[in-house]
């Protein structure tokens, strides 16, 4: 037998090539796009219906209307009450979601492969038909507003919706989907109802059934639910955020949000980026993993696992369909927070100036993000969501196959040529929710300017 | 429905359960330790996490972190502690199998000759960050310390959550890894299941090359400890913290995890709280709307389980309104039981969660973790079917006569957690707790 040769790691063996699952693309006469994956390994289907409008779409008057409108969906519709809807739900153990993001509004149904037509048919129902009720939309709008208050004490959602206002302002990705307080009350259910109409229409969504099936017998279970369904005569959909103008700079780069005696301060640095098609798609993700997309990134080694300032640090691009931000977000120890700011500033400034990417950190974040990729899609769930990626962003049929090949043509410059071209460190903007008194003075050293203190309603 | 492995204990004692799975070409690596937070003495609280910490920080033959090595091959890992156990999980391309064993090995037979103060003294740090973050800084965040102290006496190792006391993180001294390392990070005390595009008998032989070199030890002793009496009365606590809305935890003893009843308080959980027709849901925040939110679950653990409700009192509601509506449907369901319907309905929701949980070869809760977790618990890997029937089983009646015995309002734990400096708020006779 052999032995464990501990002088050195051992070699990994060839990569094998990834394949993303054939999709099969149909249309319904009522425009539906219906998109199948065969997934065969569990007797499981997941199923998404992506509806291209989420919080931008939301009227500047009334935000969080598109998020409410999707919430509404499940409570009620068809000859169902909301109690009937959940009973069905519940008897098939189907696990329903309902996400509303910036750009698009998807309702996804995971259940046993034996129920696909009865979970598919409670789907349809809640998108062809929704009941919208004044004595459930009520109900709905309480929790909310609660959901709300609750969250004024959660410093990360807090930190999320200031950072999105100060960087969008009034662009319609200024608000978080859930909207506010003032709005959530002015909202009525005709409102929900015309969103309805003008959003939710067949001729702009896309089923995608993943899971134990034939594409054959996954398509006909989505026609037959389906089918009916018609356009709305007065349909004017929501504009494309892809339309939409850069938001105006904000006029300050600090913000804090006071919270006495905060444990920790809850950190968020970063700017307006990219949108989802941006050439540069694939160099940015790389150079994310170098600066902070992953735990050996510069930035989580530097703020973790060499200051101990945190438990946790890193940076995303959030890409949209118009450009989304580059953030950085942390909670870290309040006596260091100012130090834990300089730090990342630092990190940021040094990649595109006198610490390039480096050969190393080029090939271990290539290695990450394409290694590393068949985990992606692994259940039906991931691939029906990697699937609405594609009918979201208009993404080419062999974007998933290209992807590896892609991002091991990148070299060390293709990749600082990203970070000098898309991170910009003095447009970037520094949100903090902490305790005022701690860190105002240590703050002052920072030359970031004048702190404006944000109070949240 | 049945995951085919194979098991096979190595001359150290070290369990391997493989289970092939070639849909993706990747493999779990996913190593148990049957030590938690149980193990701990008072003062020395959230060590067992603080450890698991250290074993990312490098090993003899590769004294370096260990995500660099990993992530560059392209896996996902990570590593957790609960009361019971301890476990370490990557999730590798198939060509980096050797590469995830060589490193687990590493550091299960050759931890210690890497371990330094300064190693032990920044994990100390980030531990105490990673608790203000999940607790301290969070919004009720301290409920579950305030429940579990009154729940055990201060010498039942489920007196303190895994997290620990940050008093104890800060006084814990790098000596006490040693000792900690010796008993409970031995081959046979751990297991390890490959799940995923592996050949059965490759994968055992690999792990005989890798693991079968580290001296075996024998078996901890398992934590001995006389079964918590009480409460024996409605016990009522108070807790302030910076939340908006007051909201109420109840805690009661329960059947310990794979006990008879376990099964049943689970079903229970869902039959009060999971869903819009569940009981509490629908009573408290459907048709009352006293409540924005009711939850309940069955905390099953080795020792003794305990079972909980959580209700946040909507603006304007009082905690006592609240706890009389739980207290009345529970005494409704106590007297008469679920209906067949119900019953259904709970049945089809835990057959597909069981499923669920088995889409993935590893991660938490994937093919792999379940594994170890009836491997290490059970002593018996392929437990799915037979846990799946511990539920079928069960009867209306059983049911009832549980929730009848187990949750008693006089023999419960209530905690009411309310606005700091709104003390009026909580359950009427509220003794204020101090946890921190």
């Amino acid at each position: 037998m052999r032995r464990a040769d501990r002088t050195r790691l051992p070699a990994r063996g060839p990569d094998k090539p990834f394949r993303f699952p054939e999709i099969r693309r149909r249309t319904l006469e009522n425009g539906l796009r219906v998109w199948t994956v065969e997934h065969r390994q569990v007797p499981l289907v997941s199923v998404l219906l992506l509806i291209p409008a989420g919080a931008a779409a939301d009227p500047a008057d009334r935000p969080g209307l598109a998020a409410i409108t999707g919430d509404m969906l499940d409570e009620g519709c068809g000859d169902r009450s909301a109690l009937d809807v959940h009973e069905a739900l519940g008897r098939i153990g189907a696990q329903l979601e309902t996400d509303v993001g910036h750009d698009a509004t998807v309702l996804g149904l995971t259940t046993l492969a034996r129920f696909l037509d009865k979970g598919l048919e409670l789907m349809a129902d809640m998108i062809i038909r929704p009941r919208f009720e004044q004595r459930e939309f009520d109900r709905v709008r309480d929790l909310r507003l609660n959901r709300l208050l609750q969250l004024r004490d959660l410093p990360p959602a807090l930190a999320d919706r200031v950072f999105a206002q100060l960087l969008y302002r009034n662009h319609p990705y200024g608000h978080l989907p859930i909207g506010s307080e003032g709005s959530l009350r002015a909202i009525t259910v005709r409102d929900i109802a015309a969103f309805h109409r003008r959003a939710y229409g067949p001729s702009r969504a896309t089923v995608i059934a993943v899971g134990d099936g034939t594409h054959e017998a996954l398509a006909e279970a989505a026609l037959r639910a389906f089918a009916p369904w018609q356009p709305a005569p007065d349909g004017q959909p929501p504009p494309d955020p892809e339309t939409f103008g850069p938001p105006v700079p904000p006029p300050n780069r600090l913000a804090l949000v006071h919270r006495p005696a905060a444990a920790q301060s809850e950190l968020r640095i970063g700017h307006v980026a990219l949108a989802r098609r941006t050439p540069d798609y694939h160099a940015a993700l790389v150079l994310n993993m170098v600066l902070g997309g992953q735990f050996v990134s510069r930035i989580n080694m530097n703020l973790r696992e060499e200051k101990g300032y945190t438990y946790g640090a890193r940076t995303a691009f959030e890409f949209r369909r118009a450009p989304g931000p580059f953030v950085l977000q942390a909670s870290v120890q309040s006596e260091v927070t100012a130090d834990a700011v300089r730090e990342a500033l630092a990190e940021v400034r040094a990649i595109r100036a006198d610490r390039p990417v480096t050969r190393e950190e080029l090939e271990l974040g290539r290695a990450a993000l394409t290694r590393g990729y068949p985990r992606n899609f692994e259940t039906a769930d991931q691939i029906a969501r990697a699937a609405a990626q594609l009918a979201l962003y208009g993404l080419p049929d062999d974007y998933f196959n290209t992807f590896v090949p892609r991002v091991l043509a990148l070299d060390e410059r293709a990749v600082t040529r990203a970070a000098e071209a898309h991170i910009d460190p003095s447009r970037l903007i520094t949100v903090i929710v902490g305790d005022r008194e701690r860190l105002s003075r240590p703050l002052a050293a920072l030359d970031l300017g004048e702190a404006s203190e944000v109070a949240v309603s | 429905m049945n995951i085919p492995y194979t098991k096979h204990t190595l001359a150290n004692g070290l369990d391997v359960v493989v289970h092939e799975d070639h849909g993706v070409p990747i493999v779990a690596v996913n190593v148990w330790y049957h030590v938690g937070s149980k193990n701990e003495v008072p003062g020395r609280t959230g060590f067992a996490h603080l450890f698991e910490h250290l074993m990312f920080e490098g090993s003899q033959h590769y004294d370096k972190g260990y995500f660099h090595p990993l992530q560059e091959a392209g896996a996902s890992l990570n590593g957790s502690t609960n009361a019971d156990r301890t476990n370490y999980w990557e999730v590798v391309p198939t060509n980096a199998l050797e590469l995830a064993l060589w490193m687990e090995s590493d550091r299960m037979g050759y931890l210690l000759p890497a371990l330094t103060d300064a190693k032990f003294d920044n994990q100390r740090d980030v531990v105490l960050n990673e608790r203000r973050q999940n607790y301290e800084n969070r919004p009720y965040g301290l409920a579950g310390m305030a429940i579990v102290s009154a729940l055990y006496p201060p010498d039942h190792p489920y007196h303190w959550l895994t997290i620990g006391a940050a008093d104890d993180l800060r006084a814990a001294h790098l000596n006490d890894v040693r000792d900690f390392f010796q008993t409970y990070y031995h081959p046979g005390n751990a297991s390890l299941a490959l799940a995923g595009d592996i050949d059965a008998s490759e994968a055992i032989a690999l792990a005989e090359m890798y693991f079968g070199e580290i001296a075996g030890a024998p078996r901890p002793a398992k934590v001995q400890v006389a079964a918590p009496g009480g409460p024996a009365a409605d016990v009522r606590l108070v807790l302030e913290d910076r939340v908006e809305l007051p909201r109420l935890y109840m805690a009661w003893h329960s059947p310990a995890l794979f006990a008879e009843g376990d099964a049943e308080f689970d079903l229970l959980a869902d039959l009060l709280a999971s869903g819009k027709t569940s009981r509490l849901y629908r009573a408290l925040v459907y048709e009352q709307r006293i409540a924005t939110e009711v939850a309940a679950s069955q905390n099953s653990r080795e020792l003794g389980s305990f079972f909980q409700v959580v209700a946040t009192a909507a603006p304007g509601r009082t905690l006592a309104e609240v706890d009389r509506a739980i207290l009345r449907e529970i005494a409704a369901f106590s007297a008469k039981g679920p209906t067949e319907s119900e019953l259904e309905r709970v049945l089809a929701q835990a057959e597909a969660h069981f499923i669920f949980r088995l889409q993935t070869v590893g991660g938490f809760g994937g093919k792999s973790d379940q594994l170890n977790a009836y491997n290490t618990f059970l002593d018996d890997p392929g437990f799915f079917d037979r846990d799946l029937a511990r539920y079928r089983r069960v009867s209306l009646e059983a049911l009832r006569q549980h929730a009848a015995d187990g949750l008693a309002p006089d023999r419960r734990i209530v905690l009411s957690v309310v606005p700091r400096g709104r003390l009026a708020l909580a359950l009427e006779d509220s003794r204020p707790v101090n946890v921190s």
